[in-house]
């Protein structure tokens, strides 16, 4: 593998931090979306949506800048992905807004079938989400057709193979898992040992979920295994992925819930960065002319910018860790109804 | 309808709809900063509910504020994806640049806006609030720098040609400077206020007639009034010198504000008008003549630059820029008066006797919602047939892989969604105002509230 350590690298792997950042922390919320109608009482849904309460929205803006960096650094990647993924972006960015106005609503009115629809939204809507997230990362690891401008010249419907849709079902019970670990986190009592035993289900649901993809990706896709072949330590990714992911239910069942979602956490990262490594330095695969590929070069903006960014960056991320890290601890510990709930 | 007005549309839409809710937010957000720091000065559990109710209604524009800015920040990727190409160099650095310094920063504090009453202290609360005000604000400033960038750029140079040109930066603090932000940040920003402050003196007004929540509604129109007088004025001001900086940047726009046809000295200023394109004429006008020479140079003999003097396919709609722009200052004149009026009266200790005055202070929320929109329809319509000023058309920054029948399905489904959003808002902010603020000591539980 060619590895220079230059800005387009450096640029590569924030916009992997970034979605590393979003799939962590906007991953519970949609695993909590994803399992909300499996409880059915109606102040335990409460006790759900106010979990993620206060933070959903936070976590959402790492999905908000993740695109303006795209944008910004690697403004061919941002139009091609964009504009060739169309119509999935569309119902992507309906989903989002179905989920926003669905927690912000949902309790605002005690009519039961008012309730009831805006839950089916969130969770649906939470659940879509997770699943077109991956299936773009399944298809920028199949490849899609380009042309030589840097357009995409396939169909929406070519976006959707067995594989694409199975890399959208692993995420949604990546998802799934990690939400229901922080559920545990954030709940007392009878709700509390429900979501406990559906950590156990998630992960056995996962486990199948990731060994199916994993096996199909190797047999299929044997490209993003090549740097793994050329760099042995690599390896250490895919070990230390397995190790967090089995870590999970040993914590639980010890009752450290707080160390089964940092693991949790743990696995979501190495599984993004085992995918970066894959596909690096390629954003987009041309499936069609490896030559049409969208890099980090030819994608990408001037040296100038990226460094600009870069600064724009350095200045910025200190500070965002420092908000994001208070506001987890302003709202650590369980979920307390009150007059400001949701 | 071809492709490009499809698309067209489709932004004007979703922006101007994302639009009536950020400048509630931003206006809100420094009303509440007030309203909270008198809190904390005076100790009175008054304010303190004050504030709280005012969140409440914050809680509800930003979420749509949210829910809304979501799709603009894909769209220029899906709809116009070769002007994101061509800009993505320079216009990208303020995008990213917004996320990292202005949404975290907002989303962040909202938490403990919205949910930290009792998580953390009194000090700790205000600043929260004040981080959330400052963070609306800083993302106006960036996004409002990115798009004066598209109507005055500078600070880039052309690299590459044809279908590969596309603009580098080479100056950053030139992009962020260019010609036309600093006055347009200034404006927009003064015209959120103008927003927000309207809409509590609708709501409070709305209290008084019905005689309810007296005391509330007094106090929060005194706070609402003195911002609504400090931004009226400040929006003619800025107004002003954002129309200067338009007759040296883009005097075709300018021309077209004005329906200036032929170049000329001496220029008059219309008051209103009736524009008609093909015969270069307006009817029903009246103008006061020599004022906008004079305003833009100080000079009746300032030359105004007329539309004939541009080419057939360089100039933006004539009337449409007209109506947008005079009924933007129609509307700035009365906000002007109405909050003259407004202080004037309570000077007197008359102001909440005056039934027919509360009257008109209920509507007045639809005021400068209004003068927003048309706002930037005189901003961005005149700016046409542009899409980057002198450097790409319109009609060459559109997505080559998207098909129509695409962006019909999208456009169809904004509007559906987009209609029933507004009635859920407009049905849950009616519910607030029904509900009202809480009393002072009585705290009861919201709808709902868990059996425990
Ligand atoms: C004058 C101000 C202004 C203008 C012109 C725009 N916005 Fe906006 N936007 C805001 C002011 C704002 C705001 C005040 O910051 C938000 C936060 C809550 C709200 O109601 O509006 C907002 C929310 C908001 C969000 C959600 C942020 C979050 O999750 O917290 C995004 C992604 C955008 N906007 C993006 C855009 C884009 C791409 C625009 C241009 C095409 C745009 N906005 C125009
Ligand atoms: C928030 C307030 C804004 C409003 C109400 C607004 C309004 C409009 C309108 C009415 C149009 C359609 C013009 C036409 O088709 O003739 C338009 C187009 C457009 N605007 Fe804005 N705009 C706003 C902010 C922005 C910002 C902040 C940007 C960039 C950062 C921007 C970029 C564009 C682009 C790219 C188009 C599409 C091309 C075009 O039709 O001109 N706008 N906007
Ligand atoms: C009082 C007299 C006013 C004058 C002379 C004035 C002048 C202008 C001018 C010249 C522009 C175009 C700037 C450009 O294209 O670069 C503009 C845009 C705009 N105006 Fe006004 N305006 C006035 C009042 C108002 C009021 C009361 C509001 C809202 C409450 C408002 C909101 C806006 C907005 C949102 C824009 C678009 C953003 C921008 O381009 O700055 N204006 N105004």
């Amino acid at each position: 593998m060619e590895f220079t350590f230059d800005l387009n690298t450096i640029w590569f792997f924030l916009i992997g931090i970034l979605l590393i950042g979003y799939s962590i922390l906007d991953g519970f919320d949609l695993g909590v979306g994803a399992l909300h109608l499996l409880v059915k009482d109606d102040t335990e849904r409460r006790i759900m949506l106010n979990s993620i309460g206060p933070v959903w929205d936070g976590n959402e803006v790492w999905l908000v800048t993740g695109g303006g960096a795209l944008f910004a650094a690697f403004p061919h990647v941002y139009a091609t992905v964009f504009s060739g993924f169309y119509s999935a972006i569309m119902l992507l960015l309906f989903m989002l807004i179905f989920r926003a106005v669905a927690i912000e609503f949902r309790s605002k009115r005690p009519m039961r079938w008012w309730r009831q629809m805006w839950d089916v939204a969130f969770s649906i809507a939470s659940i879509l989400i997770a699943f077109l997230a991956g299936v773009a990362v399944g298809n920028l690891i199949t490849g899609i057709p380009l042309n030589a401008n840097k357009e995409f010249i396939g169909s929406f419907w070519g976006l959707i193979n067995p594989y694409t849709v199975l890399v959208g079902v692993t995420t949604v019970s990546l998802f799934m898992m990690h939400g229901a670990i922080y559920g545990v986190m954030k709940t007392e009592q009878a709700l509390h040992d429900k979501l406990r035993g559906w950590v156990n289900n998630t992960i056995i649901f996962f486990i199948i979920c990731y060994i199916t993809t994993t096996m199909s990706t190797l047999i299929y896709y044997p490209h993003m295994i090549q740097h793994f072949k050329e760099v042995p330590a690599l390896f250490v990714l895919a070990i230390l992925n397995m190790l967090a992911i089995a870590n999970i239910p040993r914590e639980i069942l010890k009752g450290k819930d707080f160390f089964a979602f940092l693991s949790s956490c743990a696995s979501i990262a190495a599984l993004l960065a085992l995918f970066a490594f894959g596909v690096f330095p390629n954003f987009v695969i041309a499936s069609n002319n490896p030559e049409f590929s969208l890099n980090i070069y030819n994608a990408a903006s001037s040296q100038k910018t990226l460094n600009i960014m870069l600064i724009i960056a350095l200045i910025g991320i200190p500070f965002v860790l420092a908000y994001t890290i208070s506001i987890y601890w302003i709202f650590r510990g369980k979920v307390k109804l009150n007059n400001m709930s949701y | 309808m071809d492709f490009e007005i499809l698309s067209r549309l489709q932004f004007a839409f979703t922006i101007a709809f994302h639009y009536i809710y950020p400048p509630l937010s931003i206006g809100i957000g420094i009303i509440l900063v007030i309203m909270e720091g008198r809190y904390l000065k005076t100790k009175d559990k008054f304010y303190e509910n004050m504030t709280k109710f005012w969140v409440k209604v914050f809680a509800l524009t930003f979420a749509i504020g949210v829910a809304t800015g979501i799709v603009m920040e894909f769209e220029f990727g899906t709809n116009w994806a070769t002007y994101s190409r061509f800009v993505g160099d320079v216009f990208g650095s303020a995008l990213a640049a917004e996320g990292i310094f202005a949404f975290f920063l907002e989303s962040g504090f909202l938490a403990v806006l919205v949910f930290g009453w009792d998580k953390v202290g009194p000090k700790m609360h205000f600043f929260s609030t004040l981080m959330v005000s400052l963070g609306s604000m800083f993302s106006a400033v960036w996004i409002v720098i990115a798009n004066s960038w598209q109507q005055t750029p500078a600070g880039y140079h052309i690299v590459g040609e044809g279908a590969n040109a596309r603009a580098e930066i080479t100056d950053f603090w030139e992009l962020v400077f260019n010609p036309s932000s600093v006055d347009r940040i200034s404006h927009v920003i003064s015209g959120a206020w103008l927003a927000g402050a309207f809409l509590i003196i609708s709501i409070s007004a709305y209290y008084i007639i019905k005689n309810r929540h007296i005391r509330f509604a007094k106090s929060s129109i005194k706070i609402a009034l003195v911002v609504a007088l400090i931004a009226s004025l400040f929006q003619l001001f800025t107004g002003h010198s954002s129309a200067v900086g338009v007759s040296k940047y883009q005097p075709a726009k300018l021309a077209a504000m004005e329906a200036v046809f032929d170049d000329q000295t001496n220029a008059q200023l219309y008051l209103f008008g009736w524009v008609n394109e093909d015969k270069q004429e307006v009817s029903f006008s009246i103008a006061i003549p020599g004022m906008l020479s004079y305003l833009i140079g100080f000079d009746i003999d300032t030359k105004v630059t007329g539309l004939n003097s541009f080419k057939e396919e360089d100039r933006p709609p004539v009337n449409i820029v007209f109506q947008a722009y005079h009924l933007m200052i129609a509307i700035g004149m009365a906000l002007i008066l109405l909050s003259l009026l407004g202080v004037y009266l309570w000077a007197r200790g008359t102001l909440f006797k005056q039934k027919w005055l509360m009257w008109i202070f209920v509507f007045s929320v639809l005021l400068p919602q209004i003068a927003n929109q048309v706002g930037w329809i005189t901003a961005e319509v005149g700016r046409q047939p542009w899409i980057v000023y002198g450097l790409l058309r319109t009609s060459e920054g559109l997505s080559k892989s998207v098909e129509i029948g695409q962006v019909w399905f999208s456009l169809i489904l904004f509007t559906l969604i987009y209609i029933g959003l507004f009635i859920l808002f407009i049905y849950l902010l009616n519910e607030k105002i029904q509900h009202g603020p809480e009393d002072v000591d009585s705290i009861p539980s919201e709808i709902g509230h868990p059996k425990s």
